[in-house]
């Protein structure tokens, strides 16, 4: 085995360039597992953890740049303000593991369990590719394409993900058997967008990859017109809404049963974090605090 | 693969094979036993160092991944003829039961108290939700936490 270590983006490009084979390394929470159990045993890898290129994050023209080796620490403490992606950041492992995880890990394992992943796609990002010789760019949904499936092509590195800053409240919940070092049951990140009037959910944990509840989000946008709530934050949404939109949330899902929870449990967690992030929602709304 | 590190303000050197975790070449190589070596993932913290001064699991550092970097172990820690005012309190505390945690257990409190000296109780177990400890129940590893910060905050005053 070879470890090469790069110092730049442009060198680490290079080096996958010339050998496509070749594991990328950053924090290495996923890969050394691997690694250490013989489960893996590539012939190449790279390290890019020190690339301050990935190491990156900012605004440029309304749109939010956050780089694939931002670890869940610096996000904590750097990025509080984007408050559904810090409080995913924070229900990620331990303290040892979220000073080395990072996002771009999340994206490369592909896991649907990846706590970062429901915020990228409440947040309908897109995933930024480099490799030698060119840049692109791809939507959440066409990156990841079925359990730690993406995709990436061989000569590509991950360089983080992109989105329009949204206005409006948001939240990451998590279901699991203790406060840390837990990989979720269901995740659910729920973000209200002021502007278009929508609300975006994503679920975590309950299918092949991250999923959208598409119907719910458009019953829910619907049913806080109906009730005035989008202009008057104080108009109460319609007693059967809250459950309507619950239901539609769990029927998004399309869990299995496995060692951490069982399909009908993931379902039903589905709707109790929905309501909960709904609650929150208006209620941060009410109160007049615009995260 | 030559890895070399400055290893508790040392630098030294070990000739490993590229694929071994830190923690491999601190207890094999550079006969730092200290960290210990149970769960390989991530669970259990027993491997606890600073890496440029930030606590992570050294088995999942790549040891190639440490190569010019300063690494900090629990050996590190106390003084020629002194224990350090978080290991003191470990063995009065009665803190310690099979001790195999302890060691990743103090790295942690350490790491914990050098930046919050008066840490509150949900802290201190935020903190410390990434070490395992089978035998205590963690009630005499939190009064050695209380004990160890009242006494580094009475030293640092």
């Amino acid at each position: 085995m070879d470890v090469l270590l790069a110092q730049t983006l442009d060198e680490a490009l290079e080096m996958k360039a010339a050998n496509p084979e070749a594991l990328p390394i950053a924090g290495g929470t996923d890969v050394m597992v691997e690694l250490n159990f013989d489960l893996r045993r590539p012939e190449v890898m790279i390290d890019i953890c020190r690339l301050p290129e990935l190491r990156a994050w900012g605004r440029e023209d309304g749109a939010f740049f956050l780089g694939a080796g931002m670890t869940y620490a610096r996000i904590m403490r750097e990025l509080a303000d984007l408050t559904p992606l810090a409080q995913a950041s924070r229900t990620v492992g331990s303290p040892q593991i979220r000073n080395r995880g990072t996002v771009g890990g999340n994206l490369g394992t592909g896991s649907p369990a990846g706590d970062a992943l429901p915020v990228l796609a409440a947040y309908d990002a897109e995933i930024v590719l480099a490799s030698a010789s060119r840049t692109r760019t791809l939507r959440w949904d066409e990156f990841h394409v079925g359990p730690k499936k993406t995709a990436l092509e061989p000569e590509e590195l991950i360089l983080g993900a992109r989105w329009r800053s949204v206005r409006g409240p948001g939240s990451f919940s998590k279901i699991g058997t203790r406060n840390a070092m837990v990989i979720s049951v269901v995740g659910l990140c729920l973000v209200m967008d002021e502007d278009a009037r929508a609300v975006r959910v994503a679920l975590g944990s309950v299918g092949p990859t991250v999923l959208r509840a598409s119907d719910a989000e458009a019953f829910v946008a619907e049913a806080l017109e109906r009730s005035g709530t989008w202009d008057e934050p104080a108009a109460d949404l319609a007693a059967d809404a809250m459950e309507g939109f619950a239901e539609r949330v769990a029927a998004a899902a399309r869990p299995i049963d496995d060692v951490r929870g069982s399909a009908a449990y993931r379902r039903h967690g589905c709707s109790v974090l929905a309501r909960r992030a709904l609650g929150w929602a208006l209620a941060s709304r009410r109160e007049g605090i615009r995260t | 693969m030559l890895i070399r590190a400055k290893v508790n303000g040392e630098w030294r050197e070990a000739d490993v094979w590229p694929g071994s975790n830190l923690l491999y070449v601190l207890r094999e190589e550079m006969e730092l036993p200290g960290s210990k070596n149970a769960c390989e993932q991530g669970e259990c913290g027993s491997c606890s160092v600073w890496l440029d001064g930030e606590l992570v699991c050294s088995c999942l550092v790549l040891a190639a991944q440490a190569q010019g970097r300063e690494v900090r172990t629990v050996e590190g820690l106390a003084g020629t003829d002194q224990l350090h005012p978080v290991q003191r309190a470990f063995v009065e505390a009665g803190a310690v039961q099979c001790g195999f945690c302890t060691p990743g257990l103090i790295v942690a409190v350490t790491d914990l108290l050098e930046r919050d000296p008066a840490p509150s109780e949900p802290v201190v177990r935020e903190a410390l939700s990434g070490n395992l400890c089978r035998c205590t129940g963690y009630v005499k590893i939190l009064d050695a936490v209380w004990l160890a910060a009242e006494r580094m905050r009475e030293g640092a005053s």
